[in-house]
């Protein structure tokens, strides 16, 4: 295995631990709901033993909330087993609007953490690129991860996927205000080897606030 | 008397529940839903034990522990989360928490040790009281 694949690799791995980890715990909060309303209802049937009165709107409310939660859990088991689904093939037809959306979704809980609302800009057409789906996740959330990390003020990160004459590019527009300097470190050899392993290339604008992850066709 | 607890998540049907549940256990609580919401709180009110989220949107748990700890010292804080790794709770212990339970929680055993943050509380106040005391009959040539 070369230098750029073992990195590659590594990358890979440490992307697929960062999400499952992510996941996982907004599954135990999801758990951790439902094992406290289990816990009232038996709360409750105590104090019917003791002959109190159970209101029938109170034990509804209790159902609602498990199925709410219930409903919660599988959104995120559902979306776990998509993301998980995207190593399946090294190179397909990737919609970017989809893997835009589904970014969304994934990074929601690490981005809100750092006051961060991740959105998708969805063009009036398909925006159609034959990559890989994982690479390509991986390399939004390196761009995403490096650009949020320092930082906890709140605000709106925009993924803006488009058609251009020569290819296809995903923006990641709202990073105004980033330090300058930090660009020198950006993008690091982790980087480097998903755009070499997905064929892109990165720009960015410092002035802008963006940066544009763009896939050329061969001319 | 009853325990007086900070219950902090940002969760809000987590702490809807918890709460309920151990009011119902004669425990006095209050939630906050982000830990600059608890810091503002601890600064009116003294409580027994403080139930601190680990990850939570702004400042997170870690975060929040050196922050309270900061302000009072002798605050009992109990960590909670969905993901308990040993460096991590090893890393709590050292910043100063008292301990560090896993989501889902069991009530009953997390009652168990509000009792002993408590407990714990109370000597540590017991030694600040006695402190000043000292100080002040040695400021009157006691």
């Amino acid at each position: 295995m070369s230098g750029e694949e073992s990195l590659l690799a590594k990358t890979g791995l440490q992307f697929f631990g960062r999400m499952s980890a992510s996941v996982t715990h907004e599954i135990k909060n999801v758990l951790a709901i439902i094992n406290e309303n289990a816990g009232l209802l038996e709360d409750i049937v105590l104090m019917a033993e003791k002959g109190l009165d159970i209101s029938s709107e109170r034990l509804q409310r209790l159902a609602r909330t498990v199925n709410a939660q219930v409903g919660r859990a599988d959104a995120v088991v559902k979306m776990m087993n998509h993301f998980s689904h995207s190593i399946d093939h090294f190179v397909e037809p990737v919609d970017l609007t989809k893997v835009a959306e589904d970014v969304c979704d994934l990074f929601d809980r690490l981005l809100q953490m750092r006051g961060v609302t991740l959105e998708t800009i969805t063009p009036p057409a398909p925006v159609v690129v034959t990559a890989s789906r994982y690479y390509l996740q991986n390399l939004l959330w390196c761009c995403l991860n490096w650009a949020t990390i320092a930082r906890s003020d709140k605000r709106t990160i925009s993924l803006a996927p488009e058609k251009m004459d020569n290819g296809v590019r995903v923006r990641l527009v709202g990073l105004a205000d980033l330090d300058k300097d930090t660009f020198d470190l950006f993008p690091s050899p982790q980087e480097d080897a998903l755009l070499a392993a997905l064929g892109a290339r990165l720009d960015f604008s410092v002035a802008g606030g963006e940066i544009i992850i763009s896939f050329l066709r061969e001319s | 008397m009853s325990e007086k607890v900070l219950l902090v998540d940002d969760e809000k049907e987590f702490l809807e529940i918890m709460s309920e549940r151990m009011k119902a256990r004669d425990m006095e609580v209050t939630t906050a839903t982000s830990a600059q919401q608890a810091l503002e709180i601890i600064e009116k009110e003294s409580f027994d034990a403080i139930i601190l989220d680990f990850q939570m949107p702004g400042m997170d748990g870690m975060d929040a522990l050196k922050a309270i700890k900061a302000k009072k010292p002798e605050l009992q804080i109990i960590l909670l989360t969905g993901y308990a790794t040993v460096e991590k709770g090893v890393e709590a212990m050292k910043i100063g928490a008292t301990d560090f339970i896993e989501k889902p929680a069991d009530l009953e055993v997390l009652a168990e040790k509000i009792k002993s943050a408590k407990a714990e509380k109370m000597l540590i106040v017991e030694k600040q009281t006695e402190g000043k005391v000292k100080n002040i009959l040695k400021k009157y040539g006691f």
